[in-house]
């Protein structure tokens, strides 16, 4: 096996960039999502079409382009042609476009819906999509080291490790204006900073935080799917910057693609010397294993995700002490959430004033979206921050599904809050978004139309808050139950406007007394919810005067 | 279920011995032989990893995603996640618990099914969403989710 030296990463490149093209390239998403969908029939259908008619043509299995609604999807590339895609693909449809486009180069239009081309613009501009994080998602090989390397994968390692300085990584994070994509939106730059100053010398972790707990929203298993190699990049100069020679993947087990494909692109980095001991031959140590999750929300805050690490319940803890002092076997540790990983690699390459350059105010770069819920092409988006929402409802995602209007949308899941259809025209910002009442969150996006009712979601998403408290602290273990109880009477049509006010009461004591934010932002949906829709809630009480 | 294999404890035990707070990904293995943690199971891993039957079950009961029983030969899980909830999960779930004579959680008498209300799996673009065993069912409607599920399930 090769072990690349800095020369000979770029030599590999160079080859494989010169190797002639196929006549023809046809990529199916095979991803989780593409799987259930049959796009496993499709792909065997291709390939033996393919095969019995001897054509040039090179057959690629992708991940997620994010036009998830349409699986399962085919694109076909032609010589000297535009991408075509095609959408909700059958086996026979499969035959039938391989007979036709391949082979007769008539593009089926039958099968044709708009790509994601169609949707992105080649500069940052808000209301398009623009692609950093996902630009190989759907485009490469996700199990081809080779595929990564020539869309100038791991050249941000090698610049990293051949001359820059842990700082000028470090200064060039501040420039860019990177936050935590996680949901807290901390400044990257500055984790990076603190844990690298941390207790020089010692052992330190660098974690990946693939728990994904936003029930609805995916964006972060696409990615470690669909380009698991930007990640582990990511993870490697982050471990480099801060002085950690071990890195730990942290996946949710239902994600088991996620963790096959994350545990095959790490067998390939270390057998291509780019993990593992003397990266690049230039002497640095470093490498990664793969931890599971195991169905607990609360193991995404990054004290309990340490616990479960440690092979203990995933219980949060105060801080401080900051994971930087005191993490991973009380050693500085730093937990970084997959999409910030994935955007590092291209921070380095085309530097911190490029990407600061994309976005408004303290909200920089762009933010991957999984769009869901009444919405007519739902999906995964990538938008530069400042992006409207209504942009994103209308005019990237084509409106909703039942064609009713837009009656509110939800952001950051169980920790967020609803945004009703009169502020649509919000810019995505963390300072926006906060200032609702929601949060910008990890990426979780919920369209509702006039069907649906605000009472019963922000009652869905408090009972899923109250079932994943870890029970710890009162506030959160007794709050959260009561103000669930709470609303069940008023669900009943049996509460009256003092259960209104109980409710807030409770929120407030969960807000000021939880130990974690889990408990601190559990109450978000509901308080959107009597914010914007009150009457949906005080028609369903029972008049004083009956009582 | 079958009785605790000594030999596939002992390879478990052997692939996480060695590494620390590994406990969970040791359960993870067990399960994965088993389909639940049987308690034996737990006792006889314990043992050779070096840890108390106690602590094994405090991080069993904390976690959801390990099940302490049998959980019958055909796992049915509908998503809960909020874009399957929003697109009818919850009459699915009702529908098949009709037909099946059990609540979300439990296992029919003839240990055939088990029904059982999951997060998001990661499908939402697909909602609603419902898998039997390894296979994932996407758009299902709650009119043919019965029948859906019976064509995927193996031996009922
Ligand atoms: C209840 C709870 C759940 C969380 N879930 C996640 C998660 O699934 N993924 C994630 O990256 N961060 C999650 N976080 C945030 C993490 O604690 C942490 O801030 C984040 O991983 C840091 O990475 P970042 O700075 O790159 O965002 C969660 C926080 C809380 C309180
Ligand atoms: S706020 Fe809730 S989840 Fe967080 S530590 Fe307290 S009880 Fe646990
Ligand atoms: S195309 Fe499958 S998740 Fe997006
Ligand atoms: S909400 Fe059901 S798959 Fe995501």
């Amino acid at each position: 096996m090769p072990k690349f030296t800095p020369s000979e990463l770029d030599a590999h490149k160079a080859k494989l960039l010169a190797a002639p093209a196929k006549k023809a390239v046809i990529k199916v998403g095979l991803n989780t999502c593409g799987d259930a969908a049959g796009a496993q029939p499709v792909m065997a259908a291709i390939k033996e079409e393919v095969q019995k008619a001897g054509l040039d043509a090179q057959i690629v299995k992708t991940g997620c382009s994010g036009m998830c609604a349409l699986e399962p999807l085919v694109e076909v590339t032609t010589a000297g042609a535009a991408p075509v895609q095609y959408g909700r693909v059958t086996a026979e449809a499969a035959r039938e476009i391989v007979e036709k486009h391949i082979k007769g180069g008539r593009v089926v239009d039958a099968y044709k819906v708009p790509s994601v081309g169609d949707m992105s613009s080649e500069k940052p501009v808000p209301g398009k999509q623009y692609r950093i994080v996902l630009r190989n998602c759907g485009v490469i090989d996700p199990e081809s080291l080779d595929e990564y390397i020539a869309r100038d994968g791991y050249q941000a390692l090698k610049q990293v490790l051949s001359g820059m300085t842990p700082e000028q990584v470090i200064a060039e994070l501040e420039t860019s204006g990177l936050r935590g994509r996680g949901g807290a939106g901390f400044p990257t730059f500055m984790k990076w900073k603190l844990t690298r100053a941390s207790r020089p010398g010692e052992q330190k972790y660098i974690i990946c935080n693939g728990d994904e707990g936003d029930p609805g929203a995916y964006m972060d298993r696409s990615v470690l799917e669909g380009d698991p190699h930007a990640v582990i990049e990511g993870m490697i100069i982050g471990g480099w910057v801060i002085g950690a020679s071990q890195g730990i993947f942290y996946i949710r087990a239902e994600y088991p693609l996620a963790i096959e494909r994350i545990e095959k692109a790490i067998k390939q980095a270390r057998a291509n010397g780019l993990l593992g001991k003397n990266i690049l031959g230039t002497g640095f140590d470093f490498d990664l294993e793969v931890r599971l999750g195991a169905g607990a929300f609360v193991c995404g805050e990054e004290t309990a995700l340490i616990a479960s690490i440690e092979g203990l319940r995933g219980t949060p803890r105060p801080r401080p002490p900051y994971p930087a002092q005191k993490g991973l076997w009380d050693q500085p540790s730093m937990v970084n959430n997959v999409e910030t990983l994935a955007n590092i690699g291209q921070i380095v390459l085309r530097g911190g004033a490029w990407f600061g350059a994309i976005g408004v105010g303290r909200s920089k770069g762009t933010k991957v979206f999984a769009v869901t819920g009444k919405v007519k092409v739902s999906g995964l988006i990538e938008i530069p921050m400042g992006t409207t929402l209504r942009q994103v409802v209308m005019d990237i995602c084509g409106g909703t599904s039942s064609g009713k209007p837009v009656k509110a949308m939800q952001t950051g899941g169980p920790s967020g809050g609803l945004i009703p259809a009169s502020l649509l025209d919000t810019p995505i910002t963390y300072e926006d978004l906060g200032k609702l009442g929601s949060i910008m969150g990890s990426g979780g996006m919920i369209v509702m139309d006039e069907s649906d009712n605000t009472v019963e979601l922000s009652r869905f998403y408090l009972d899923f808050s109250v079932d994943e408290s870890c029970g710890k602290c009162a506030p959160c273990r007794i709050g959260g139950t009561q103000m669930l109880r709470t609303i069940d009477k008023i669900v009943e049509r049996k509460g009256t406007a003092a259960d209104i006010a109980k409710i807030r009461k409770i929120a407030l004591t969960m807000q000021r007394g939880s130990l974690c934010a889990l408990g601190q932002t559990t109450p978000n949906p509901v308080l959107s919810a009597l914010r914007y829709f009150e009457s949906e809630w005080t028609e369903r009480l029972v008049p004083a005067t009956k009582k | 279920m079958a009785a605790a294999a000594p030999g596939d404890l002992a390879l478990i035990a052997k692939r996480w011995k060695d590494k620390r707070g590994s406990l969970i990904m040791a359960l993870h293995d067990l399960q994965g032989r088993f389909g639940y943690v049987p308690r034996d199971a737990a006792q006889e891993l314990g043992k050779q990893l070096n840890v108390p039957l106690a602590r094994i079950y405090e991080v069993i009961t904390f976690y959801n995603y390990f099940k302490l029983e049998a959980p019958g030969k055909n796992i049915i899980s509908v998503c809960m996640g909020t874009a399957c909830y929003l697109k009818g999960a919850p009459e699915i779930v009702a529908k098949l618990s009709e037909k099946l004579g059990v609540k979300a959680g439990e296992t029919t008498p003839d240990k055939q099914f088990h029904l059982q209300q999951v997060r998001c799996i990661g499908c939402c673009g697909l909602a609603p969403v419902v898998t039997v065993n390894e296979k994932v069912l996407a758009k299902v409607k709650a009119a043919d989710v019965v029948d859906q599920v019976y064509a995927c399930a193996k031996g009922a």
